[in-house]
């Protein structure tokens, strides 16, 4: 293996994290579409909403995880691809603002036609973009992004068989992935009622899913060639095997409420077919363009893979400490614990003019340091002074104004 | 500086550039406010709470549990609109992508990692209230604050480099011999701005938040959670307005030696002079500034201090390579007027604490809260305009210009539009949400606490 592939790999690992987790997300904003005024629909809406609250931002950054190695690792390949498909990225961003606000306003909504309202915005966004975003990747993959600023056809290179398929088949599987786990969050939260709603919609996408994947072979077939034979040999075809047998044991353990395999086997068929469409295309990224070629130079690689690795370190443990908390629960609406009622009467801080003359003295030091003198190391301590000026004051005048509160 | 590096594209005939640096700038300025928000709201929101813990006072686990929501709400926006920023990099400007993409890509990807822990640590602090101890509560916010900070140093170090760019060759339009790590923190670009910019998120979102207890204050909401509400944001905006005021004649001074072609534009200073007089107002009319009150041999002191230190006019380079000069210069005086406003409304608001030991009586004294709020939002977008603005017409200073940067691609005037409107509903929504949230009426448990006392 050589170093030009060693980020690819992370922005594939990227990408395939992105599709699930990510895409669960989509899924979920998909099933606040249909709807219904009964109280059934509402809770289905109301669940699909809830189950994703605390880790729709952290399944975001993966799309921009994928963004900056692209653009660092393979800075031609990624300009080529964004100027010749700016309309769908450009799409695919307003969808995600849209979901974003959608988020943040959701909470605040009073009446149910406002909530409505919101999930409906909720919705058509969860659908664009997803959409857009695999219509990028067909174009990726069809070859139709040429190297060059903007060179690509604005229009054709992502409308098109196989960019139409693919975005398809995007939102499809969101609305699978989504459904799976939503099924599975109902069965923690103990509601029976939920679980058979989704478990049905999980096997009914799965189904929709699982035909248009290979319905749509036949449209690589004839507008992605390249593609179709690597899917259909060697590792490629490895993959596509791997990721059917994946989604039907997805539908078994489905119908048999094992949820928690079944989650890890339905993310495996749709991450394998991530991987699969890399092995189809190698080595080109672009038509012309290889690996090797679209690689940045060695220092530069070298930085963002030492990067990545050490941000790693600290990344992998606090991805594992969020899910575990939340897939035990420990978020689930019903687990509020009421705050404890306190007993002791609220002790005043204590001032402490000495912090308040510390501070004094930060200001002095440090205004004096930034000021008079050039050197870098007096400017490295006088600014330190400054900000200690700041936090020091700030804790100082905390325990003056608590103490204010008697006495006003 | 005429050899500008036309990339590894090739420039392109583009007759949209202007739209599409005016989009960019959109998306900055709608970005930029809840960046602010990002880098203090949670060592307020954190200090709330530990002060509750230290008192024993529940008035401020109420406080930290509504901020903490705000906080969430804002900084779901952020996350989307700086998608947005990201996107942008690559629709408007590949050029600039594909040349230099390797060198400053680090600080993205470095960013890219502190974002990721920021959102996934902002999900358990704000989702585990009342559902984890107490101490793992606090200690869960405690990354916030510092992935916080390393995210606008990231940022801040591309955005240092692309003022003061180093680090990597130029071979045919090429970056070749490229050195990250050197182009991005060895830079002596990057200090000043960096807290230059965290002292600003300090003062804008302390402000903004005081604004809006303070216009309740002066319509009587003066209760004990109101007046705590009020007092943290705007005792730490004017401990930091004050010191904003050194920092930035701190980042003048680099300016000044790093970029004398800006400082020339800030200042409106046509040809080179020894003793250079500073201009208040005014007008700059391609030689001089007309109208302007005159403070001699000022400009080579504050820049150099030395009242007869030569400063460099914009006569220096071709006027090709001069930045607007009205634009630059107007963002800057406001910025500053701004800003020591905002500076002597805090040395009497803490001079009031230290001489009385009481809040100022005055409602005037409210009035000019309420009003700090939306100026030092000016004074930010104002701020961020005369560096980027000034650094014009390079996108990488001295090395590759704007013009060269752009994409080739029609339709920049549709997106503009489209992402216009969309951020305006966006405003509108904000406004809305922040609205809703400040009148769920308070926690009834804690008030009966609190009037219990």
């Amino acid at each position: 293996m050589h170093l030009a592939d060693v980020p690819l790999i992370l922005l594939l690992l990227g990408l395939a994290a992105y599709a699930v987790l990510g895409g669960a997300d989509f899924g979920a904003g998909f099933w606040q579409l249909w709807g219904g005024r009964g109280e059934r629909e509402k809770s289905i809406r109301e669940h699909a909403h809830h189950a994703m609250g605390p880790v729709w931002e952290t399944n975001h950054v993966w799309l921009i995880f994928v963004l900056v190695i692209a653009w660092t690792a393979y800075p031609t390949a990624f300009a080529s691809i964004a100027s010749t498909l700016s309309v769908p990225l450009f799409i695919a961003g307003i969808g995600i603002v849209m979901r974003g606000t959608a988020y943040a306003l959701r909470s605040g909504a009073a009446t149910a036609r406002e909530q409505r309202g919101i999930e409906v915005g909720f919705a058509i966004s969860s659908i664009l973009t997803p959409f857009a975003l695999g219509a990028v990747i067909g174009a990726i993959a069809s070859g139709r992004v040429p190297v060059g600023n903007a060179r690509g056809d604005l229009a054709t290179s992502w409308l098109n068989e196989t960019s139409i398929f693919i975005g398809v088949l995007a939102v499809a599987t969101a609305a699978y992935l989504a459904a799976v786990y939503l099924a599975a969050d109902a069965a923690r939260i103990g509601r029976p009622d939920l679980e058979r709603a989704f478990r049905v919609r999980a096997i009914a996408t799965g189904i929709v899913a699982g035909a248009l994947a290979l319905g749509g072979l036949a449209i690589v077939h004839d507008d992605a060639r390249r593609i179709w034979d690597g899917l259909t040999t060697g590792a490629g075809l490895g993959a596509v095997v791997v990721s059917g047998l994946a989604g039907v044991a997805t539908m078994l353990l489905v119908l048999r409420s094992r949820y928690e395999f079944a989650r890890v086997t339905a993310a495996v068929a749709v991450a394998v077919i991530v991987a699969g469409w890399a092995l189809a295309q190698r080595p080109d990224i672009l038509p012309g363009l290889t690996i090797e070629e679209a690689a940045a130079s060695h220092s530069a690689l070298v930085a963002v893979i030492v990067g990545v690795g050490l941000g790693a370190v600290l990344l992998l443990p606090s991805l594992a400490l969020l899910f575990g908390l939340f897939l035990r629960g420990r978020f689930d609406p019903h687990v509020v614990e009421p705050e404890p009622v306190r007993v002791s009467a609220p002790r005043a801080a204590h001032v402490r003019p000495q912090l308040g003359l510390a501070a004094l003295a930060c200001l002095v030091v440090g205004g004096t340091l930034t000021f008079f003198f050039e050197t870098s190391w007096a400017h490295i301590i006088g600014v330190s002074a400054l900000l200690a000026f700041v936090g020091l004051g700030f804790v100082a005048l905390a325990a003056l104004v608590a103490a204010g509160d008697q006495s006003d | 500086m005429l050899a500008a590096a036309s990339g590894v594209f090739g420039g392109v005939d583009q007759q949209y550039l202007d739209q599409a640096r005016q989009m960019q700038a959109l998306s900055f300025a709608a970005h930029i406010p809840l960046v602010c928000f990002g880098i203090a709201f949670p060592s307020i929101v954190l200090f709330v709470e530990w002060h509750g813990h230290r008192t024993d006072d529940p008035i401020y686990g109420v406080l930290a549990r509504r901020w903490s929501k705000i906080m969430l709400a804002l900084f779901a926006v952020g996350v989307v609109t700086g998608t947005i920023l990201s996107f942008e990099l690559g629709l408007l400007w590949p050029n600039f992508m594909a040349t230099f993409g390797s060198v400053f890509g680090l600080g993205f990807a470095v960013e890219g990692i502190s974002f990721f822990l920021e959102a996934i640590f902002i999900a358990i602090y704000v989702y585990g209230w009342g559902r984890l101890s107490p101490c793992a509560h606090l200690l869960a916010g405690v990354p916030i604050v510092i992935t916080g900070f390393a995210g606008s140093l990231m940022v801040i170090s591309v955005n240092g480099w692309m003022n003061h760019p180093s680090g990597f060759r130029l071979e045919k339009g090429r970056a070749v011999d490229v050195h990250p790590f050197a182009a991005l923190f060895e830079n002596d670009y990057v200090w000043h701005e960096l807290v230059h910019m965290y002292l600003a998120g300090f003062i804008v979102a302390g402000f903004v938040m005081a604004a809006f207890y303070a216009f309740g204050w002066l319509r009587g909401r003066r209760g004990r959670y109101e007046r705590t509400a009020l007092v943290i944001p705007l005792t730490i905006a004017a401990l930091a307005a004050p010191v904003q005021v050194l920092v930035g004649d701190w980042a003048a001074r680099d300016v000044a030696k790093t970029q004398p072609v800006k400082l020339a534009a800030l200042e409106g200073l046509g040809t080179t002079e020894k003793g250079a007089p500073i201009h208040i107002l005014g007008w700059y009319d391609g030689k001089e500034v007309k109208y302007g009150i005159k403070i001699p041999k000022l400009l080579s002191f504050l820049s150099f201090h030395d009242f007869d230190a030569e400063v460099k006019g914009l006569d220096t380079v071709p006027a090709d390579d001069r930045p607007p000069v009205n634009v630059v210069r107007f963002a800057f005086q406001a910025m500053v007027g701004i800003g020591s406003a905002l500076a002597l409304l805090s040395i009497f608001y803490l001079g009031s604490w230290l001489r009385y030991r009481r809040l100022p009586r005055s409602s005037w004294f409210y009035r000019a809260v309420v009003a700090a709020g939306p100026l030092a939002l000016a004074a930010l977008i104002c701020g961020w305009v005369t560096t980027e603005v000034g650094r014009q017409p390079w996108v990488v200073y001295g090395v590759m210009r704007t013009a060269d940067a752009v994409t080739g691609a029609s339709g920049i005037a549709i997106g503009y539009a489209t992402l216009a409107l969309v951020y305006l509903g966006l405003c509108v929504a904000v406004a809305w949400i922040l609205r809703r949230l400040s009148r769920v009426p308070l926690d009834p448990a804690a008030l009966a606490a609190d009037a219990s006392r």
